[in-house]
């Protein structure tokens, strides 16, 4: 049977597809829907985790009892999950594992481009790349078994162009495979150096196995046509390159690592001119060049931002396409905003007007960044703000400039600060650092689709999970200073703002109210704006609602957009914005 | 048979996804190879958001990029001419003669362009504007709108009426399929007014 798939969920049913136990992750575009689709699968265990590197500490536990485990996460979880990946080379797999890491080139929803091709190579782990929703069925279990086979982790990518692209895929059955069971095994799990050093061998041996395999396995694949130009590629940009090039030879590599060294020898002699077509880093180029082949690519591709048809084309300067002449430069840009209503305004409109200091944070409040608002100072990764802002503190009090060291603020979503902003606050708090913390409790993880976290006590396989209570952890670590503020009631976060800086100790504000987005939140009555009473000054406007506009003599809100959330009216010194009676 | 490709556009929150995904699956039923592209994350926070259908007897890339599409399928009018260079220079924009601010025009510091129409016909590709919402009220559920944009679509494509209505009720709640049978054909029998 044929159905029209996303990437990512084709991953789901490949992995159910070839037996797996269970997954774990924590969300992150664009991978979060792979193990949105796997919950629906009752066969198979899915879970959401604290973090990556926790995600990839179960997925290895349960390899370790045999079972068959797969962890998705974005590009950057990797960077998270990286220590227990490289220990996890060495020991192996009892059960298949795998690991799914979903990049995105032009940072559609990111922070930086990194290409987790590179960790293949230093984790020394082979690696797979589907270029549509079909391979990546395919080859997820295709990985499962690899990583049985070859005693190793195996790490599947994709980008957002292929997690986020639906195309058309050929349902097969479950393969049934039994957990193994546990069997202790001391040389193999424990990586003290005694073991380490034999296992180090063990991954060389390995690793040139793996190359075998790759330099004949049939999804490296050689599509003849012309000799005069022969071009290396992967993942989408194998799309690309058919789109563009259809007259040229081919070579798809599916697994560039480790590195099919004898088949791009052979595809290289049958063609007069070589070209190496990918997006990002020169991966595949840089490993042609060390076999001494002379080969086109990055002085032609750009490395910056994801390749597209025509990116492609020009590159090469190749006519394609039949355009219109049109300039849109001057048109104003639709960059993403906080929602009406959203919870997170109120305190970014008083952070802006007491002109804190702000170490920010990763979620949808990185937008309180942007204007009119302007509050966010810094964005780092994820769960950065506690110790940016600790750090900014020590260098000012080096400085002796005590007044702007007050000023320092941090701020956080909840599935951040359960992610990784604990420990930097139990840091701050053992080292006796001082300053405020504001933790912005949304009850979601919103930016990445409102998954649930520890905070939420939701699980994904929708049961109820156990809840942590924000308040009671952070008492419980010492800090003494905790408070909890509503987040429409802008009075009352300046009022707890201000006392809170002044505070020569530790303290955190819970800023809360449920994502405007979600089934919690709850719509009230509209606000409209009397027009005798308003002045135009504006003031409203600062709090960047989408909502509110300004008309030639008053402001206006779009009562469709609005949500009764009443920030604006609060804002608004003339009493000019009120709420419509509810009939 | 050469590949059609449909970009669909608008603002986040505008039920995008939703009618292109409506697009592919009739796509596929008609027997063609198909794919699309769409995004999701931060663009969906009220930002531009595009999704891509192209089917034929072989797809390869899933993104429509300069022109190369058929088809401008606009939720919104700005968002249009802002596609405009994805569009091949005998292509055709359907768009819903409706306006959204973005931030930097509600807080006043940048104008909504005034000129989007002639500045797509001066393009010289064909334009066609549905008054969206005035139909929509015409069916009695004015969240038919979208519905109302894939008749428009329809009309153009080779795929049978059936088809498509088949689709949108999949993807609608049932008490709504009375409404959007009306948007549908009111779509698919817009005519402008010249
Ligand atoms: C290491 C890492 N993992 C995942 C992500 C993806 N991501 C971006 S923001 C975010 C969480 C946002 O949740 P929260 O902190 O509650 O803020 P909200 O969006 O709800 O305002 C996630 C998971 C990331 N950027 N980095």
């Amino acid at each position: 049977m044929k159905e029209i798939m996303m990437g990512n969920e084709a991953v789901a049913r490949g992995a159910w597809e070839g037996g797996l136990h269970v997954a774990t992750a924590y969300p992150g575009t664009p991978s979060s829907e792979i193990l949105e689709s796997l919950s629906h699968y009752p066969e198979i265990y899915s879970e959401w985790c604290t973090n990556e590197k926790v995600a990839l500490e179960v997925a290895t536990g349960v390899s370790f009892a045999g079972g068959r485990a797969l962890v998705a996460m974005k590009h950057v979880g990797l960077n998270v999950a990286a220590d227990p990946l490289f220990s996890l080379s060495y020991i192996g797999a009892t059960g298949g594992i795998v690991i799914v890491t979903c990049d995105d080139p032009s940072m559609h929803s990111s922070q930086n481009e990194q290409d987790n091709r590179h960790y293949a190579i230093s984790a020394k782990i082979p690696l797979l790349e589907p270029s549509d929703s079909e391979e990546a069925r395919i080859f997820t279990k295709l990985a499962l078994k690899m990583s049985e086979d070859f005693d190793t982790p195996v790490l599947l990518r994709l980008t957002t162009r292929i997690s986020h692209t639906r195309s058309v895929v050929n349902l097969g059955e479950r393969e049934a495979v039994p957990v193994k069971g546990y069997k202790k095994d001391f040389k193999k799990r424990v990586i003290l150096p005694v073991n380490a050093r034999k296992l180090h061998s063990k991954v060389e041996e390995r690793t040139k196995k793996l190359k075998e395999f790759a330099n004949n396995f049939e999804w490296n694949r050689i599509e003849e046509e012309s000799s005069k130009v022969g071009i290396v590629t992967d993942s989408i940009s194998y799309q690309y390159v058919k789109e563009v090039f259809p007259e040229a030879s081919v070579l798809k590599l599916s697994m560039p690592w480790p590195f099919p060294d004898k088949l791009v020898r052979r595809f290289a002699s049958s063609v007069d001119r070589l070209l190496c077509i990918e997006e990002n880093d020169p991966f595949i180029e840089s490993q042609i060049r060390q076999l001494s082949i002379p080969v086109v690519g990055k002085d032609k591709v750009p490395m910056v931002l994801e390749l597209n048809p025509t990116r492609v084309a020009k590159s090469f300067g190749k006519e394609f396409g039949y355009p219109v002449s049109v300039d849109i430069k001057d048109l104003p840009p639709r960059p993403p905003a906080l929602c009406p209503g959203c919870p997170h305004t109120g305190f970014f409109y008083i952070a802006s007007k007491l002109k804190l200091i702000v170490t920010g944070d990763i979620g949808c409040y990185t937008l309180g960044a942007l204007p009119p608002l302007n509050a966010i100072d810094t964005c780092v990764e994820m769960g950065a703000s506690i110790g940016n802002a600790y750090g900014i503190q020590l260098a000012l009090t080096k400085l002796g400039d005590e007044n702007l060291k007050k000023k320092v603020v941090a701020v956080i979503g909840d599935s951040t600060f359960f992610h990784s902003g604990i420990t930097g606050l139990i840091n701050t708090y053992y080292n006796h650092g001082f300053g405020t913390v504001v933790i912005l409790d949304n009850y979601s993880t919103a930016m990445t689709g409102h998954q649930g976290h520890p905070g939420v006590g939701k699980t994904l396989m929708g049961t109820p999970g156990r809840k942590v209570e924000l308040t009671s952890l952070i008492k419980g670590i010492g800090i003494q200073n905790v408070y909890t503020v509503n987040a429409y009631d802008l009075d009352k976060i300046k009022e707890a703002l201000k006392r809170e800086i002044e505070r020569d100790d530790l303290s955190v504000v819970i800023i809360r109210s449920p994502c405007a987005l979600i089934e919690d939140f709850e719509k009230k009555p509209y606000y409209h704006v009397d027009e005798n009473k308003c002045t135009s000054c504006s003031l409203c406007l600062k709090l960047g609602c989408p909502a509110i506009s300004m008309g030639d003599n008053y402001a206006i809100i779009d009562k469709y957009l609005c949500t009764g959330c009443s920030l604006c009216s609060q804002v608004c010194p003339f009493e000019a914005i009120v709420q419509k009676e509810e009939k | 048979m050469k590949i059609v490709s449909i970009v669909v556009c608008g603002v986040g929150g505008q039920g995008i996804l939703t009618a292109s995904d409506i697009v592919a699956k009739i796509a596929l039923r008609g027997g063609y190879d198909v794919k699309k592209s769409e995004v999701h994350g931060m663009s969906q926070r009220g930002g531009s958001v595009i999704s891509a259908i192209r089917y034929g007897d072989k797809v390869y890339s899933p993104l429509v990029t300069e022109g190369m599409a058929d088809y401008i399928l606009s939720f919104e009018k700005l968002e249009a001419l802002r596609n405009l260079p994805r569009l091949k220079n005998h292509g055709v924009v359907i768009s819903n003669d409706y306006k959204v601010n973005p931030a930097s025009v509600l807080s006043g510091e940048l104008e909504y362009p005034e000129d989007i129409e002639e500045r797509i016909i001066n393009a010289g590709v064909e334009l066609e504007l549905i008054p969206g919402i005035e139909l929509a009220h015409k069916t009695g559920n004015i969240k038919t709108v979208n519905t109302i944009l894939l008749g428009a679509l329809a009309k153009r494509l080779s795929f049978q009426k059936e088809n498509w209505i088949r689709a949108i009720y999949e993807r609608v709640p049932k008490e709504t399929h009375n409404s959007n049978k009306k948007a549908f054909e009111l779509g698919y029998n817009f005519k402008g007014e010249d």
